[in-house]
């Protein structure tokens, strides 16, 4: 194996809400280019995790580089070199699908020329031609998740974020977002992602499994599956996740 | 500064797109301004008066004429007895009771004097006093005419008198509303910006819209900026309308003072209002709880402001909290400079206060809007 480049680099995170213990001491690398899945039953721990590395939770203690840049002294850095895809669909939805691209390409920075070079190119690709004038609330649900991917690597960020990006989403979209995050690959962007669903799981190049605020596991899928002498993904995490402690939320 | 320009682009696209926005921006103020200088009036009109006239004589119904003459009061009803007088304001069909007893007009003949009755209702208070003042000012001119008539002039040395002559500065016709509108543009100035801004605000929490700004290398003062400068401008096209399309062509008010000064004011005062609503939206999650804790504010700035009652008869507790409320200094200064013509020298103490509100709302707000939430 080649020598890769970190782009993720955490050590002995942790995140309390009073004596509660949200994330709990976890350390982990993630390598340029690479789709890590972030995989735990709910409440484990993954949303906290995922935010102190974006920037919008400050952790109790431990350390984390992103993208090269230490979380504490350099979050203004870090935000530029990221994207973000909160679990809950955070676009603005009384703006069109044209309006949402001009704002965040306006936001980082790229020029009016970027901006219109990048969204038509966008939409065609998303198909979205024949609805970039409409409100976002009017989009199906696939659509929108579709563009909110596209809008958070609008500025080709080195890491994309993704917090269940296909939750509640059909398998043929489902499909298709995965593509997308392929194609995100292609370009050497790194992708972090949870998800509840074992077959995304497979999809990812390597895999940390939490359970109780811990990494519990992490390999590639093939190695796991070896590991725990389990069949399928499915059953290395019901193995994993039933172990836990916490009652899920 | 091109981010600055991008969010704001964005917050006038949402604002002008919200159905509900504008109307409640513009046809709100402007049907209250019309309305309410109109009906929040303290001079008592239609005090109603109930008549137990005991003796039915020419001097008494002299009287009655007089009080109903006087334009105060309206005579409800001429019951036979007190206790159906009585009946009458416990009903509440009645504010008060002048009797007049069985030998008014002869004992005014025989003995040079008599004596009537007054119960007045007293549940509001304000209308009370100011109608048994009422009432007792017209029973004493109406001695003194019955006095000129009764005796000749020349028998008694001129009493002695003192002439009041009076002369009404600022608002010479001494009219109410004059005083009113005013006071309600600073109100309604202050609603709108204050409760959109603080509603428009916490909405990017409610719909999580402010993640992707919190994760984006948005600052904290880019996004207060864009927040405040919308309403800021809807503030002034807001105050606008009511002083120069209301005020001036229903009430006729034309501002006497500086309009330079009276504007400069409106944008310093508007800075701290808005502040106000963000800092309340950055404690809130919802637009409920927003309009609640604004409620809350509102109501005691406003009730304290000395818009309806003056903050120098309060307690002086009472006067402290009201010098607390950015809402006085400006309604003091729009009839400061709008009825009288005050200048910049009259206002150091206005303008001293409010900047110390614009710099304490907003510098609160911004460290409060925490990015990492």
């Amino acid at each position: 194996m080649k020598e890769k480049k970190v782009v993720i680099d955490v050590e002995g995170l942790t995140k309390c809400f009073g004596a509660f213990k949200a994330v709990d001491n976890i350390s982990f690398e993630v390598f340029q280019g690479e789709i890590f899945g972030f995989l735990g039953a709910n409440g484990a721990g993954k949303t906290t995790a995922m935010r102190m590395l974006c920037g919008l939770s400050l952790p109790t203690s431990g350390k984390a580089r992103v993208a090269g840049f230490d979380i504490y002294k350099q979050s203004e850095q870090v935000k530029r070199n990221i994207g973000y895809m909160s679990q809950k669909f955070s676009l603005y939805e009384d703006l069109t699908v044209m309006e949402n691209i001009r704002l965040f390409g306006g936001i980082y920075g790229l020029s009016h020329k970027q901006i219109k070079e990048k969204s038509s190119e966008l939409i065609e690709t998303l198909d979205l031609i024949e609805v970039s004038k409409k409100l976002v609330a009017a989009l199906p649900l696939g659509w929108k998740q579709k563009l909110a991917f596209s809008i958070a690597i609008l500025h080709k960020p080195q890491i994309v974020f993704l917090d269940e990006p296909t939750g509640g989403v059909d398998p043929i979209t489902r499909r298709q977002f995965w593509k997308l995050i392929y194609k995100a690959t292609s370009e050497s962007i790194t992708v972090f992602v949870t998800t509840h669903y074992m077959d995304e799981a497979e999809y990812c190049d390597r895999i940390s499994m939490m359970v109780d605020g811990r990494i519990k596991a992490l390999d590639s899928p093939q190695n796991l599956k070896m590991h725990f002498s389990a069949s399928s993904m499915d059953d290395v995490f019901l193995r994993l996740a039933r172990k836990a402690q916490r009652q899920a939320e | 500064m091109r981010v600055i320009l991008f969010l704001l682009r964005k917050e006038f696209v949402q604002i002008f797109r919200n159905r509900m926005f504008l109307p409640m921006i513009f046809a709100m103020p402007l049907v209250q301004l019309l309305v309410l200088p109109l009906a929040a009036n303290y001079e008592m009109k239609n005090i109603v008066a109930v008549v137990v006239d005991h003796d039915r004589s020419m001097v008494s119904q002299q009287l009655v004429e007089k009080i109903a003459a006087s334009g105060y009061f309206r005579i409800h009803a001429y019951p036979t007895s007190f206790d159906e007088a009585f009946s009458l304001i416990e009903g509440d069909r009645g504010d008060l009771i002048l009797e007049i007893p069985k030998d008014f007009e002869s004992r005014l003949i025989e003995r040079g004097g008599s004596s009537v009755f007054i119960a007045v209702n007293a549940i509001n208070g304000i209308k009370a006093s100011l109608g048994g003042a009422y009432l007792r000012q017209i029973l004493t001119s109406f001695s003194s005419e019955l006095r000129e008539r009764q005796m000749p002039v020349a028998a008694f040395p001129p009493l002695p008198l003192i002439r009041l002559k009076t002369s009404v500065r600022f608002n010479p016709i001494m009219s109410y509303r004059h005083f009113m509108v005013p006071g309600f543009l600073v109100l309604l100035v202050t609603i709108i910006s204050t409760y959109m801004c603080g509603l428009h605000a916490v909405k990017e929490k409610e719909n999580g819209s402010i993640e992707q700004i919190n994760v984006s290398p948005v600052k904290k003062y880019q996004f207060i900026l864009g927040k405040l400068i919308p309403f800021w401008i809807l503030g002034v096209v807001v105050f606008s309308l009511g002083l120069f399309v209301v005020a001036r062509w229903v009430y006729g008010i034309l501002p006497v003072g500086s309009l330079l000064l009276l504007y400069a004011y409106l944008l310093l005062y508007l800075v701290a209002m808005l502040g106000l609503g963000l800092l309340v939206s950055t404690y809130c999650h919802t637009q409920q709880q927003v309009m609640f804790t604004m409620f809350f504010f509102m109501m005691i700035f406003i009730l304290m402001s000395g818009l309806f009652t003056p903050i120098e008869s309060m307690p002086r507790w009472a006067y402290l909290i009201a010098c607390c409320s950015p809402i006085t200094y400006f309604t003091e200064v729009a009839r400061m400079v709008i009825l009288k013509g005050s200048d910049f020298s009259h206002l150091h103490i206005h303008i001293g206060m409010m900047s110390f509100f614009a710099l304490l709302f907003n510098s609160w707000a911004v460290i409060n809007y925490k990015k990492t939430l």
